[in-house]
């Protein structure tokens, strides 16, 4: 079945994981910008890692026919350093006009400090300036309920679009949280850390089906690139129709997606 | 919409062999020495809320159980990870 990745960090990731993907249906790969498993001690090193985002990565996935986007900003991880991140953030203007760039992200905090959510304020900012869509990370584990209502009420007095905001990784505890604000909501189907596909199926029956996505988040670390494909088979199980399926992994996201002015399936 | 038996056929045996994973991890943790940590605190009240969760889903009560109940931003990180469960000087 077709479906869009919309989380992925493929520059983590090998060439055959791009072919796997096309075999399982994949057409796009969305990748927001984030923690390449250590701290990059330089500016430099962020001009690099936004170059291989927009030059590099859509020519690997395009020779398996997938079509792959990018989102800009220094990671919440990469954060605490309030100046550090700031010289990152003054380089984010040179490739905001490159092609496959959809917008900020994924912006949010990681341990919920103050350095954090002043740079989280900040990259809103970028993304009101340029009238850019944001894609926002939540933090990890016991840091996620705080971290989601911090960021909630940062939106609320940045006076956002709620529906040109989609908030990552979302759980059980986070979700409706996320979707009565008004806001779109991912859910990440990664091992141990966040959620399994039969929690983020319950999730679909308890929370609808409307605003929401799925992703692998594939990564540096222990993770699936067919997370979603195989979240897919297990819908079928749980006896979701074909059209259900098709509305949460492709039909959603490009809906999002299809806010950003790069966006585009066809062609 | 699948039945509960429809349920039960596709993740009973699942939810069995973590069930019984649980058992023996708790066992296994009983039969060393040392001291537990804030984690196993964190893990017993998990437990003691799913099999009371009030008016929430199970799931949901889990979590909270394991989430730092803070509000106010922290001064500055002192680890980039986490560990899955709130440290008490974290808690309000």
């Amino acid at each position: 079945m077709p479906y869009i990745e919309p989380h992925a960090h493929m520059v983590s990731r090998t060439t055959a994981d791009y072919e796997a993907m096309a075999i399982a249906g994949c057409e796009v790969i969305c990748e927001p910008a984030f923690w390449a498993g250590f701290d990059r001690s330089s500016p430099q090193g962020f001009h690099d890692y936004y170059r291989q985002l927009t030059e590099y990565e859509p020519a690997r996935a395009a020779k398996f026919g997938i079509k792959h986007y990018c989102w800009l900003c220094i990671n919440p991880k990469e954060a605490e350093d309030a100046g550090f991140a700031r010289e990152v953030m003054a380089i984010i203007p040179e490739f905001i006009d490159a092609p496959t760039v959809l917008g900020i992200g994924e912006i949010g905090l990681n341990k919920n400090t103050v350095s954090e959510l002043a740079i989280f304020e900040e990259h809103v900012e970028i993304a009101k300036k340029y009238d850019l869509p944001i894609l926002i990370h939540t933090p990890h584990l016991e840091d996620k309920l705080k971290g989601t209502k911090l960021i909630l009420d940062a939106l609320k007095n940045a006076n956002v679009d709620p529906a040109r905001v989609i908030i990552d990784h979302v759980e059980e505890h986070t979700a409706g949280l996320v979707l009565d604000a008004g806001f779109w909501a991912g859910m990440t189907l990664y091992p141990e850390s966040k959620c399994t596909p039969a929690r983020a199926i319950d999730m679909l029956e308890n929370f609808g089906m409307e605003n929401i996505w799925m992703n692998s988040a594939c990564d540096w670390g222990i993770s699936d690139p067919l997370a979603v494909p195989k979240c897919i088979q297990e819908m079928k199980k749980r006896q979701i129709t074909r059209e259900l399926v098709e509305k949460v992994v492709y039909d959603n996201p490009a809906q999002f997606l299809s806010q950003s002015k790069n966006f585009s399936i066809d062609g | 919409m699948p039945s509960k038996e429809d349920i039960l056929d596709l993740y009973f045996m699942d939810a069995r062999c973590k069930l019984i994973d649980i058992a023996a991890f708790l066992d296994r943790v009983d039969r060393h020495d040392g001291n537990t940590d804030f984690r196993f605190d964190g893990f017993h009240k998990a437990l003691e809320a799913m099999q009371n969760p009030g008016d929430k889903p199970r799931a949901q009560a889990v979590l909270e159980a394991l989430s730092d109940h803070s509000e106010e931003p922290i001064p500055k990180a002192t680890i980039q990870g986490a560990f899955g469960a709130p440290q008490l000087n974290t808690e309000n």
